[in-house]
């Protein structure tokens, strides 16, 4: 289902006519409408669709709208155009009263400079929301400190924010987003204030916790990196007009534009190709069925000097190479158990960096449950490296 | 050909006459209510010996500032005890206790009105101007016509006169809350009184403190200025020096106003500071 879906948005800064917004419509850009007619464009004619579940993210310069967008959608900026519809609501026809409401249950905001509320606790920041919607104290404790679990801040409840490092200070500012159990979260470059390390490790917080609550997500962020690795969808936005929508691969492999090329020119490919989009072919036999004379033959056959067991649900067993099956051969032996070793795994979204540090090859790519999915050989990895774009 | 003078004086008296006629219902009112009030204050004051308040003053200054504050409360109100300036220094605490707290019980939420709208901004602004640069002494005069003379036309032009740094620094102790902060209550669903009671106010504590320090302050300063209008307290004893030409006892009395100054205000400070840890 649609979450969130945007039509034709539009932020002119001052009281604009409806003469000047025309003039937008005419295709004026935002130098011109501030120099003709004095007004600031933030942004005009943005539409988009965010699916329940999914990660949107916002990619722009300094000063093309992001901000302006988030604000919009829970109206800390009241746009001047467009619609906005959350859950099918229209959130530009909501009174004050219906505002506020839905702002205390629909969505979680997290800033980028932390905003927490200095004379408060951890525990009291995280209850911020809940309080303000008039939950008893009793629950408001209760999902504060689950949400604090949440992201793993446990234990630091009744300390003050100024004695917590950036990264756990963010952990806080996204507990409290969490704890009203919003539908959607709003991050504002969230991660952007973070030493690089501390990012990296909320990246994969945030992946990790949206697996777990399955929120809609709309982060905001300058990095392309960050936002291929959260994103399912990247919309990109310039001098407040929407220049390209479409899901990472899509952006990387077909930039619509050059300030979009600019962004994707400084991708390090090996942090963004994955063991998926390289992997070949895993050639398999199955055991039991199987015996060292079949695995020969299908060594033989593809020219390979080693092979993936793998049992009749694929779930993966071991390697055995052409040698052992010989030796198991002029043994008399048929159980290929005897010679079955454990080759390197790895999953379909190991990246590029990682697969190069391996020690032995091929490498198997299993997925969460076991099961063979394909196989990494060195020349791969050299070859994704050198990938034209 | 001579520009005859303005009748700016004329006009405020006839107003100020105008007022006490009609509504001298009104200040015969506040009149009584702040000099029972008062009476009330000082007899209490005074029924404590003072050996037992010197050592609760000193309490409460150990409590609240350290023992530095405390051992100096000690002994400098038993200097004023032992200068024979005890009933006169109980009368002006008295004074600046009640005026404090008329002051900052208006102060305050007219600062608050005046961050939150504004249309009030701009009209108390050029008001707290007019008072601050205005003379105290001329508070003075206006006050007899509503209240006589005494400690309750003594009241009301202290608190006129004390009053703006409450209003001021409660307006900018509010403004000062940071705008994420003020967009994260927002972005929350907080209504105006629960951002006001929750996150502005809160934050806004050590700066309005520092406004009621500054208000404590101006208020013994101008409580001492109105033993001109029968204020009485240790005002009246510097007055009393003043007109006999008794050098040595003005001092006397400056010296206890110094050291009642100097416990006030290390107190209402610390009480600040508290504040801005968190
Ligand atoms: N209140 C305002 N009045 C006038 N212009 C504004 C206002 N707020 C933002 N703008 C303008 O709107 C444009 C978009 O600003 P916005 O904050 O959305 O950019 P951004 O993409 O978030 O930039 P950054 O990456 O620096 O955060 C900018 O040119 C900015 O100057
Ligand atoms: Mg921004």
């Amino acid at each position: 289902m649609e979450k969130i879906k945007v039509e034709k948005l539009g932020k002119v800064f001052g009281k604009p006519s409806r003469q000047v917004l025309s003039l937008l419509d005419q295709g004026w850009n935002r130098e011109r409408l501030a120099k003709e007619k004095g007004f600031a464009l933030g942004l005009w004619d943005v539409s988009f669709t965010v699916e329940e579940g999914e990660v949107l993210v916002v990619m722009g310069l300094s000063g093309s709208g992001k901000s302006t967008l988030i604000r919009c959608l829970n109206r800390l900026i009241e746009p001047t155009a467009g619609s906005i519809l959350i859950d099918g609501t229209d959130v530009r026809g909501l009174n004050e009263a219906q505002l506020r409401e839905f702002r205390q249950t629909r969505f979680g905001m997290v800033f980028q400079r932390f905003a927490l509320f200095p004379h408060r606790t951890v525990i009291q920041n995280v209850a911020y929301g809940l309080e303000i919607h008039g939950e008893s104290k009793d629950t408001c404790r209760k999902k504060a400190e689950d949400a604090l679990a949440l992201v793993g801040l446990k234990g630091w409840e009744d300390n003050y924010p100024d004695q917590l490092s950036g990264g756990m200070q963010q952990r806080v500012g996204l507990a409290r987003a969490l704890a009203i159990d919003p539908g959607i979260l709003l991050m504002d470059e969230a991660f952007s204030a973070l030493d690089p390390l501390i990012r990296k490790e909320m990246q994969e917080e945030l992946l990790q916790l949206q697996s777990r609550v399955g929120k809609t997500i709309v982060f905001i962020t300058h990095d392309l990196d960050e936002a291929l690795k959260l994103g399912d969808k990247i919309i990109i936005l310039k001098d407040g007009r929407l220049v390209q929508q479409g899901t990472p691969e899509e952006i990387l492999t077909n930039p619509a534009d050059d300030y979009v090329e600019k962004f994707v020119e400084d991708v390090d490919m090996s942090k963004v190709l994955t063991a998926s989009s390289i992997m070949k072919k895993a050639y398999s036999i199955t055991w039991p069925k199987d015996g060292p004379k079949t695995a020969l033959r299908e060594m033989e056959e593809v020219g390979i000097s080693s092979i993936f067991v793998v049992d009749r649900k694929r779930l993966l067993l071991g390697i055995v190479n052409a040698d052992d099956a010989s030796e198991l051969i002029r043994k008399g032996i048929s159980d290929l158990k005897e010679i079955l070793k454990e080759p390197s795994r790895v999953t379909p979204d190991t990246s590029l960096t990682e697969l190069f540090a391996l020690e032995s090859f091929p490498a198997a790519v299993v997925d969460e449950s076991g099961v063979l999915k394909g196989a990494i050989v060195r020349g791969n990895i050299i070859a994704g490296l050198n990938r034209e774009r | 050909m001579t520009i005859p003078k303005l009748p700016l004086g004329e006009a405020i008296e006839a107003a100020i006459d105008f007022l006490t006629e009609n509504f001298s219902f009104i200040t015969k009112a506040v009149s009584n209510v702040v000099e029972n009030a008062n009476e009330v204050l000082v007899e209490n004051l005074e029924k404590i010996p003072p050996m037992v308040l010197i050592l609760l003053i000193a309490l409460l200054a150990w409590r609240l500032a350290g023992r530095r504050i405390a051992l100096f409360s000690v002994a400098g109100l038993a200097l004023i005890w032992n200068l024979g300036l005890w009933g006169a220094t109980m009368a002006t605490i008295s004074l600046v206790i009640a005026a404090t707290l008329v002051a900052i019980s208006l102060g305050i939420p007219i600062g608050i009105a005046s961050a939150l709208f504004p249309l009030v901004n701009r009209i108390v602004l050029p008001i707290l101007d007019l008072m601050q640069t205005m003379p105290a002494f001329v508070y003075l005069i206006p006050a007899i016509p509503f209240f006589g003379l005494g400690p309750v036309s003594a009241v009301f032009s202290t608190v006129i006169f004390a009053m703006p740094p409450a209003i001021r620094l409660t307006d900018l102790g509010i403004r000062q809350v940071p705008k994420e902060l003020i967009e994260a209550a927002d972005a929350f669903g907080s209504s105006r009184l629960q951002k006001l009671l929750k996150v502005q106010l809160p934050l806004a504590r050590p700066t309005i403190m520092a406004g009621v320090n500054q208000t404590i302050m101006l208020s013994l300063s101008m409580v001492v200025i109105a033993a001109m209008i029968g204020a009485g307290g240790l005002g009246s004893e510097v007055w009393k020096a003043i007109q006999r030409f008794k050098p040595g006892m003005g001092f006397e009395a400056g010296l206890a106003v110094v050291i009642i100054a100097i416990i006030f205000d290390r107190i209402t400070q610390k009480i600040t500071h508290q504040g801005k840890t968190h």
